[in-house]
């Protein structure tokens, strides 16, 4: 559904993604996990439009989608979550997922409508004619999917969603994700929360100072020594597997 | 927001009868110009409250529809009722131009707003010097007070053709309170990569908001040199228009469909008693409306439309 090969991007002297390509099929959970400032947000970014790439193709649904423009990488049907969230503050819970709404909506009533109805989904029922700016972090990553959601995508990217929650939110969270994938949405995520990554994800790939280094079920890869030593440092894995301390 | 919009039509609907229960020229006039204040506000607000673009260059847009008007009706002979209407479309030309010119640069807040006073000041300057605009001398409307010819010999007409414009206005924003457009506008405001991530053309509706708050703008300058039946550069292109544009709904209330009219009004009342007060020292109201402005922003924020609520809550809580 979602095919990114050989994108590359450099910022300055920076390279943040170096030549990377992954697959994504219909249907699927996959994660895309590496440490800090691997260049997972600025593929994500890529990908739905947002940065433009220096090398490489984005195909998405068998079409070339690379060089559109976010908005219109939107109305195919990929769509993006923001990290760092971005909720219109002065609307409701409400208004902002119905902008969401809109893309397919026939009229504003019927958008607001809807948005109730994907708001109750995503477990915001009650908090439907709250500001946005009065949620917590917690509702503001669940308004964040609430919007992307109420787009109806075929591919949903999230990044992140589970960064900045505790752990009761975040084990509060997962189901909703997995209900998110029943309803038929692919979803491609980008995770730090190794516990999301290894309850959800059906396939993981790992990005390390830009470039993909590891592919796999997520059992295979936290075991995997390339991508340990990734996190931990050279040698990590050696030290590891003699049962000592990295 | 939906009640306050209907009550704004409303008051509106209500004003139909003011001439036949007002007999002083003086409230008359002072309806007249506090409508002609609500229209340029409502214009502003579409642009700078619902769509957060804000505008420091108005006149760019009022002035080039009065001088659209004017030029078409004195050297081409064309119908002033007519040159109403192209007055609109002249001024969403200028504000799509302006707006395609700082859209596609991606030029937000602050930039924005020196932009277009940039554009004012340039247009003023370019009306300053080319032949048709009647340079600095200026140009003078012939006076033939006939209905058919957008001039009237008492006020009431003109009376009526502001309030049918503030009506429309007002109409604009109350549709937007309740349309997709509003909504992806203010979803833009809010958040312009939020807006985009969601299939929102960011730079088009910015577009769409800069055109007609541009026609709006030029419907108020038309209306302007049909009342003075003269135009110079300055007046039409001067800050005083631009500054105009932009504290009334910011004092009334951006972004809200009853905001406008409220500034208009407390604005006008502010200008009236200034001139009373110092018997017309010149100037002096622009003193005042920085006092309003700066007291408006210390203490509401949110104009003075945000009192309604409190209002209305505190008598709930009186019952």
């Amino acid at each position: 559904m979602l095919e990114i090969a050989g994108i590359s991007k450099r910022f300055g002297g920076l390279t943040a993604v170096a030549d990377a390509s992954l697959e994504v099929r219909e249907g699927e959970i996959v994660a895309l996990i590496g440490p800090n400032g691997a260049g997972k947000t600025t593929l994500f970014g890529i990908a739905a439009g947002f940065i433009p790439a220096d090398a490489g193709s984005v195909r998405f649904a068998d079409e070339e989608i690379l060089g559109l423009p976010p908005h219109l990488v939107a109305r195919r049907g990929l769509v993006r979550t923001f990290q760092i969230v971005q909720p219109f503050a002065s609307l409701t819970v409400r208004e902002n997922v119905a902008v969401g709404c809109q893309l397919h909506a026939g009229s504003r009533a019927a958008a607001l409508g809807e948005a109730a109805e994907v708001a109750r989904r995503v477990g915001m029922g009650d908090l439907i004619d709250r500001p946005a700016s009065a949620l917590t972090i917690a509702g503001r990553k669940r308004l964040e999917l609430a919007r992307a959601l109420a787009t109806k995508p075929r591919l949903l990217l999230l990044d992140e969603v589970m960064a900045g929650l505790n752990p009761t939110e975040i084990v509060e969270l997962l189901p909703l994700v997995r209900a998110i994938r029943e309803s038929g949405v692919t979803l491609l995520l980008t995770e730090h929360v190794m516990q999301a990554v290894m309850s959800l994800a059906e396939r993981v790939y790992v990005l390390s100072d830009g470039r993909i280094i590891a592919e796999g079920p997520p059992a295979a890869i936290v075991a995997d020594p390339r991508v340990i030593e990734a996190y931990l440092g050279r040698g990590a894995a050696q030290r590891l597997s003699r049962g000592g301390h990295a | 927001m939906k009640t306050p919009g209907l009550l704004a039509l409303a008051v509106l609907l209500a004003l139909v009868p003011l001439p036949l229960l007002v007999q002083s020229g003086f409230w008359l006039q002072f309806a007249i110009f506090t409508l002609y204040f609500a229209l340029l506000g409502q214009s502003w607000n579409l642009l700078g409250g619902y769509g957060g673009q804000r505008s420091f260059g108005h006149a760019a847009f009022f002035g080039t529809g009065a001088y659209a008007a004017a030029v078409l009706q004195v050297d081409l002979g064309v119908n002033p009722w007519l040159c109403l209407g192209l007055a609109g479309l002249f001024g969403a030309a200028a504000g799509g131009f302006v707006g395609a010119l700082s859209f596609r640069y991606g030029l937000r807040g602050s930039y924005f707003a020196l932009v277009t006073l940039a554009f004012a000041e340039v247009f003023r300057i370019v009306a300053d010097s080319v032949p048709f605009t009647g340079a600095g001398v200026g140009l003078q409307i012939p006076l033939r007070q006939t209905a058919a010819n957008f001039q009237f010999h008492d006020k009431a007409g003109f009376y009526a053709v502001i309030l049918a414009l503030t009506a429309l206005a007002t109409a604009v924003a109350w549709w937007l309170e309740n349309s997709r457009f509003g909504a992806e506008l203010v979803a833009v405001r809010e958040n312009e990569d939020a807006a985009r991530a969601l299939g929102i053309d960011v730079n088009r509706t910015k577009l769409w908001a800069i055109a007609l708050s541009g026609a709006l703008a030029g419907f108020a300058g038309s209306f302007y040199a049909q009342y003075f039946l003269y135009l110079d550069p300055r007046l039409a292109y001067g800050v005083e228009v631009s500054v105009t544009a932009l504290l009334v709904p910011l004092i009334g209330g951006a972004g809200t469909v009853l905001g406008p009219l409220i500034g208009a009004v407390a604005l006008r009342a502010l200008n009236e008693i200034s001139s009373t007060v110092t018997s017309g020292a010149p100037g002096l109201n622009l003193v005042l409306y920085g006092a309003l402005l700066i007291a408006i922003l210390a203490f509401l924020p949110d104009g003075l439309v945000s009192l309604i609520p409190r209002l209305y809550r505190s008598r709930l809580r009186n019952a």
